[in-house]
């Protein structure tokens, strides 16, 4: 009973078994076997409008569900512009698995039409990657690409499927058992290292829970509150771990790092003991390395053995899956508390209530203008109830969306952190509305960041995805004029994009969605409130910000952690 | 020499291997010194022996772990392992100083593999050190041209060694 499928069947047959439901994707002359079976299947095609734009949305996707994206694209160019999203995936460990078409095996290294080495291109930008040259192991190489970008540090891994291998035939058969001998994650951390862990944290006046991306990664998010109320420890969340623990718990402290608030920073520049989960001490979390927590002993839990002890030296090492670790930080705790509860550290909470207090985040809005993007964030939190996943793409509306945006859930929210690509925000929430299409899904993005894949609206459109993307409009790239202004003499450099174009919500209409705009700060709520009723196509709202606006606190990159900015006068 | 250090990588014998751990050494940072590849006992296996520059050994044995194709790295201290290199190597040698070179090259048990009208060639493996020794020797005399494998190694038997723990992750 065996039966003969052809390269590209096997290829669609393998990708259902993974239980993919969206493909988001760009057609192109190697990829067009697999096209063609996937008329016939039960999967979704998201067609992109770029490359780039199908990466991003898979990524988005993964953010937003936990599960695996996936990306398809044609060899050559369709694969080159898959590289920034897989660079992406790849800095923030999102999960997503890249199919590309490749020429055909006999003119691999000929320079044909379209070609491009994408093997090698994309060698350094993921997890682990494939050059298919036989049909016979596609269900293999499926179910490890799937297995792989799952699995461990979750992360990005392309299959390069030449054309002929996709034409060519095969004798359909499950994946097998798989075989990866030098791939062996750790799940479990050493309980003598949790132990030891625990001990530090009981005998630790000044703790601090540094919580990374890891947490959202490995669905830890319970664990996380669990461990961070029994051992009575406050708690940062990083830019990746935003939701990680509710923003409204009174143990969760916010954001640290380059643009963190004053109490998140100071509570781990002055703490005795860094508990890090899954967080990789970032040099935008750090600051200058050499004047980072100088007092605190480390705890570092990471899936990933390498992450550990690669900026800072560690106290007590444990390699491990964040979830199943606080896991085991939970039992062994409970253990040795018996009926005793953690210290009370009064004297530090005190201390960080005193620093959250006297240097809250803060901001004005003048009642007649101009718009203050906090203002935006804050209004629409409040209409939404906080209940919405957040995107946005990199720069200043970013930090401010993650500094006043009250995130009550893991994977609300959705950003492009270690990469810091520009553009990611729409793509991705498309991506993310995607897999969960009965949220809200609102992108905060800026003026730059939009027009650098906005085209993927028409997408959104087409396709009947109602995103809903706030456009912060500036007139620049706000956060490097604000570099300009504060370390270049205010000489302003190739920033200002003037105010004479694009209409935004002539744009947004001319690609079918909805567009809006707000002038003024009386402007915002109704404008905010008409753009959540709208469900039946997208949304652009434009929202003409304040072009002199900065994003405070901040700590100048290279910059010790101990010398927080405020605000402008700081600086005088 | 004294900064360098040998760790035998133990990988799936796949294409592209030896490129994925040049890209992640270049990417890194990380400094190869010398490299030699070549099949092992088990036909799906090969072992790449490299020479590294410290001092970040433990970054550097951790991030070839994270290479999905690699099985095993172990670092080899010196005292723990043999260590081989082949060197050619063809000095000038005209008729009048033939007679002590060779004399010279018994000595380190160098073989002579081309003689030519005003050069010969030694084929000469052992330690790093001994073709080092070698090479001082024969640098008077002119050095035409010159080869070296990279260096190979295995670790002593376990009953010989001192017991250092090896490094590993999952």
């Amino acid at each position: 009973m065996s039966e003969t499928l052809t390269g590209a069947q096997a290829l669609i047959r393998a990708l259902e078994l993974e239980g993919v439901d969206v493909i988001f994707g760009v057609p192109g002359g190697a990829i067009l076997p697999a096209y063609d079976p996937l008329l016939d299947s039960p999967m979704r095609h998201v067609l992109a409008r770029h490359e780039q734009g199908a990466g991003h949305m898979a990524s988005g996707y993964a953010h937003a569900s936990g599960r695996v994206g996936v990306m398809m694209a044609t060899s050559g160019p369709g694969a080159t512009n898959l590289i920034t999203p897989l660079q992406d995936a790849h800095m923030d460990s999102i999960p997503v698995v890249a199919i590309t078409g490749q020429v055909a095996t006999r003119s691999i290294g000929n320079d044909a039409f379209q070609e491009a080495h994408t093997w090698g291109i994309s060698m350094p930008c993921t997890k682990h990657n494939y050059l298919v040259t036989d049909p016979n192991d596609i269900p293999d190489v499926v179910r490890e690409a799937f297995h792989l970008a799952a699995t461990g540090r979750p992360g990005p891994v392309l299959v390069d499927l030449p054309k002929d291998i996709l034409a060519g035939t095969m004798t359909w058969h499950r994946a097998g058992e798989l075989s990866l001998p030098g791939y062996r994650p750790s799940v479990k951390g050493h309980p003598k290292q949790v132990k030891a862990a625990v001990d530090l944290i009981l005998h630790s006046a000044r703790p601090v829970l540094y919580a990374g991306g890891g947490i959202i990664r490995a669905d830890a998010a319970d664990e996380l509150r669990r461990f961070a109320e029994m051992a009575n420890t406050p708690t940062v969340t990083t830019l990746m771990a935003r939701g990680a623990i509710p923003d409204s718990h009174p143990l969760a402290m916010g954001m640290p790092g380059m643009h963190g608030n004053y109490a998140a920073i100071t509570a781990m520049q002055k703490s005795d003991l860094l508990i890090a989960v899954g967080a990789r001490f970032d040099d935008r979390v750090t600051g200058d390395t050499t004047t980072f927590a100088p007092e605190a002993r480390i705890i570092h839990v990471d899936v990933d053995p390498a992450e550990i002890g690669k900026v800072r030296a560690v106290d007590v090492p444990i390699v491990g899956d964040a979830k199943a670790v606080l896991a085991q930080l939970i039992a062994t705790m409970q253990k040795a508390l018996g009926d005793g509860a953690a210290p009370e550290r009064a004297e530090w909470f005190a201390t960080l209530r005193g620093w959250q207090e006297e240097h809250p985040l803060h901001y004005h809005q003048e009642p007649e203008g101009p718009i203050q993007q906090q203002y935006v964030i804050e209004e629409l939190h409040r209409l939404t109830g906080g209940n919405a996943i957040v995107v946005a793409g990199v720069g200043q509306h970013q930090m401010w969306a993650s500094q006043f945006w009250g995130f009550e859930r893991p994977r609300t929210w959705v950003n492009s952190g270690g990469l810091g690509t520009m553009g990611y925000a729409v793509p991705a929430a498309i991506g993310a509305k995607a897999a969960m299409p009965e949220e809200t899904v609102f992108a905060i993005d800026g003026d730059g960041c939009f027009q650098m894949t906005m085209q993927e609206l028409i997408t959104a459109a087409t396709e009947g995805i109602p995103v809903k993307i706030a456009v912060m409009n500036n007139e620049s790239l706000g956060m490097v004029k604000q570099w300009q202004n504060l370390f270049y003499d205010g000489r302003l450099s190739a920033v200002e994009f003037g105010s004479a174009a694009p209409d935004y919500v002539k744009l947004a209409e001319a690609m079918g969605c909805a567009g809006l705009r707000a002038e003024h700060p009386d402007d915002v709520t109704p404008a905010l409130e008409k753009a959540l009723a709208i469900n039946d196509r997208p949304v652009v709202v434009e929202f003409r910000c304040d072009p002199g606006a900065m994003v405070f606190p901040m700590v100048p990159a290279g910059g010790s952690n101990d010398a927080i900015v405020l605000s402008i006068e700081d600086l005088a | 020499m004294s900064q360098h250090h040998v760790i035998s990588v133990l990988v799936e014998n796949k294409p592209g291997v030896l490129a994925r751990i040049a890209s992640m050494f270049a990417r890194r940072g990380f400094n190869i010194h010398s490299l030699a590849v070549g099949p092992t006992a088990e036909p799906e296996m090969s072992r790449i022996t490299l020479v590294v520059d410290g001092p970040e050994m433990e970054q550097i044995i951790k991030q070839l772990y994270k290479l999905v194709h690699v099985v095993k790295v172990t670092e080899m201290m010196p005292a723990d392992g043999v260590e081989r290199e082949v060197m050619l190597l063809r000095i000038t040698a005209d008729s009048e100083r033939r007679g002590e070179i060779l004399d010279a090259a018994g000595i380190f048990e160098a073989k002579a593999v081309d003689v030519g009208v005003k050069t010969i060639t030694f084929e000469l493996s052992g330690t790093p050190a001994k073709l080092a020794d070698f090479l001082e020797l024969m640098r008077p005399y002119g050095i035409v041209d010159l080869v070296k494998s990279g260096r190979i190694a295995l670790t002593k038997d376990a009953k010989t060694r001192n017991g250092r723990p090896k490094l590993r992750s999952a």
